[in-house]
């Protein structure tokens, strides 16, 4: 991808990363400078990702058996109509032309691609890709946000007492608790969190929970939404808060062990500082500083891995309506969900390694 | 994650049995997995499988004649318990050997022969980490709808290996530094060889700690395939069992509980029991880790 071949001397070696941008920017026409500046480097080879990850979609959706028509129809003969008749009306309702050639259907995307126009949906008549996208990512978006968010900081200061406090009683029972819950996959956890707090302990009543919104509330900035909305949004952000937080609090005991271990904690002990400010100016920011790829990238992974949670849960996100997308062969909007799905760990993964050029220099060599 | 030698008179093997048995946890959590084991394995031996559909007796409460209950069918949840375990164990071992036979020979020649040839299978493991596996998963499981347990494991083990890739690859690219390698070069053994033969033992201990992982991960990934419909409805199963029990709003009743229960507990057992050993012996080949 990235072979500019005037590079005058041979790239260093990364210890062991293939991104390697040649900073030998002054002796390079501006052109090739900018062409093979860090940044730029960085963000061209994420373009490729994904214009490589939607072109991948388009013909894993098509290679899947069977296409919307096909489904449409196999439905209506359940209901006891011919199988001509069938492929007829759904052939007329939905907006899907099982004769136009592959290519076609291929440039017709790739161009949408490049105006950033994913089309229109094909089960879901008069509404476009974009619409059915942003009607149901930002439940998603939010309840898996606010769960990361909530886990990643309770997992980083746990994490930290867990180091300072190691070996006592409290880091043995935290570090079982934490490996049990980093162990389970999110969807049993939901599942634990429905038959334990709804049907043994009566907390809450599982099937009320449903959903976003209750019925007859609508979306605005009222309080009645908004609280309704936390209400239903409630379970799966404490799924999300148990599933993330696990890990976490692992990784950050390691990490902060680690600095304690050092030389500088033991000099700024020795000058007598204070051990609050030890703890959160010394050992936590050096301890937090290797966990920042991690931290960035795992916001790119959230939509994913709401999937399992949204469809026990019957959470309506995005999880649900790429469901549908596979189940009814929806390939426009599956190709939207799954672009933006890939560009959200695009991105992320651009944020770190952008982020850490800043903190740590030596990595853009 | 540092590169430990094996000890060479204990040999690869005996490396990783004192790895487990060397702390309490390690004990417990292989104490653990081969009673899952051998409940699932020899249990079915050792019970009638004989399971008939009873509509009077749905969702019957616990009883000396249905130990765990009956499901929505009137089916015995303990015959089906002992049934449903080989599956998801052996497409998670199945899949999981996939995944690692995938990622040592790939991070292994991108690691080794460097170049233009790691150029490019670095970029298409940056493509297959770049799509979330769980969604890859779900295209591709619909694309081979009325699939095989080895075509499942086959499915998993193809969207998994990317992350393992990476690690060996960095491993390797420390390794073949070393003098030893180096010995082997000035010998003229062969890339195959000196890769497959000096090179990727050293990382044995290494490689079957993200083997089990890779269990843990691939189990998780058969069950929520079965929780989201994605898989053919066929023997007993755990996955299918939680996603039945689900389905039929077992966690509004009582007494249809431990039709959803019981598989969840089998299943977390398993998982727990691996993780627990795979921390014992993580520690044991690096010493660094024993601290924290």
């Amino acid at each position: 991808m990235a072979t500019d071949t005037a590079a005058p001397t041979p790239p260093p070696d990364a210890g062991g990363d293939a991104t390697t941008a040649r900073d030998d920017g002054a002796r390079l026409p501006p052109l090739r400078r900018i062409w093979s500046n860090y940044v730029f480097v960085k963000v061209r080879k994420a373009l490729v990702v994904v214009f490589v990850v939607a072109n991948v979609t388009f013909f894993l959706g098509r290679a899947m058996p069977g296409d919307p028509i096909d489904v449409m129809a196999g439905r209506l003969t359940q209901g006891g109509m011919s199988m001509e008749e069938a492929r007829a009306i759904a052939a007329n309702s939905l907006a899907y032309d099982p004769d136009a050639p592959l290519w076609s259907q291929w440039w017709e995307f790739v161009t949408g691609l490049v105006t950033l126009d994913m089309g229109n949906t094909i089960n879901r008549p008069g509404q476009s890709v974009a619409e059915a996208i942003t009607a149901y990512l930002p439940w998603t978006m939010f309840s898996i946000g606010i769960g990361t968010l909530l886990a990643i900081t309770t997992g980083l200061a746990l994490g930290m007492v867990m180091a300072y406090w190691r070996n006592r009683v409290l880091d043995h029972v935290l570090s079982v608790v934490a490996s049990v819950l980093g162990a389970t996959p999110n969807y049993l956890i939901a599942m634990l969190l429905v038959v334990g707090g709804g049907m043994y302990l009566g907390w809450f009543d599982p099937v009320e929970l449903r959903g976003t919104l209750s019925p007859g509330v609508r979306p605005g900035f009222t309080a009645e939404f908004l609280g309704d909305a936390l209400y239903h949004a409630a379970l799966p952000i404490f799924t999300y808060v148990l599933a993330i937080i696990g890990t976490w609090m692992l990784v950050m005991k390691a990490s902060t062990t680690e600095v304690l271990g050092e030389d500088y904690v033991t000099v700024a002990r020795a000058r007598g500082l204070r051990d609050h400010r030890i703890a959160f100016s010394y050992v936590g920011r050096n301890a937090v500083l290797p966990l920042v790829a991690q931290i960035a990238i795992s916001f790119g992974t959230l939509v994913g891995g709401a999937i399992f949670v949204e469809q026990v849960l019957v959470y309506k996100g995005v999880g649900g309506l790429l469901l549908d997308a596979v189940n009814y062969r929806d390939y426009p909007l599956l190709q939207g969900l799954l672009i933006i799905i890939t560009s959200c760990v695009v991105l992320a993964n651009l944020v770190a390694d952008l982020l850490y050029s800043r903190i740590d220099p030596r990595v853009r060599t | 994650m540092a590169v430990t030698t094996a000890a060479p008179a204990a040999g690869v093997w005996g490396t990783i049995w004192q790895g487990v048995t060397r702390s309490a946890s390690g004990v417990i959590g292989l104490c653990l997995v081969l009673s899952v084991l051998v409940f699932a394995f020899v249990g079915p031996y050792l019970i009638d499988p004989h399971n008939p559909t009873d509509t009077t007796a749905i969702w019957g409460p616990i009883s000396s004649e249905h130990w765990l209950g009956t499901n929505h069918e009137g089916k015995d949840t303990f015959v089906q318990l002992v049934l449903g375990g080989r599956e998801p164990i052996w497409v998670g071992t199945a899949a999981a050997f996939i995944t690692v036979a995938i990622a040592v020979v790939l991070g292994g020649i991108a690691g080794y022969v460097r170049g233009r040839v790691d150029h490019v299978l670095l970029q298409i493991t940056d493509i297959t980490m770049t799509v979330p596996f769980i969604v890859l998963m779900l295209v591709v499981a619909s694309f081979y709808r009325t699939s095989s347990p080895l075509m499942v494991s086959f499915i998993i083990g193809l969207v998994t290996w990317p992350f393992l890739m990476r690690s060996i690859r960095a491993q390797v690219l420390t390794l073949k530094e070393r003098e030893f390698v180096e010995a082997a070069r000035l010998q003229d053994l062969g890339t195959v060889r000196i890769l497959f033969v000096e090179v990727l033992p050293n990382m044995a201990g290494y490689i079957f700690v993200n083997f089990i992982i890779a269990i843990t991960n691939a189990v998780y990934a058969v069950v929520g395939m079965y929780l989201l419909g994605l898989l053919p409805s066929t023997a007993d199963n755990w996955g299918l069992m939680i996603q039945q029990a689900w389905d039929n709003n077992a966690f509004l009743l009582p007494s249809a509980a431990p039709f959803l229960i019981a598989p969840m507990v089998m299943i977390m057992l398993f998982q727990v029991g691996l993780v627990t050993m795979t921390r014992s012996l993580e520690q044991a080949l690096d010493p660094r880790l024993r601290d924290r």
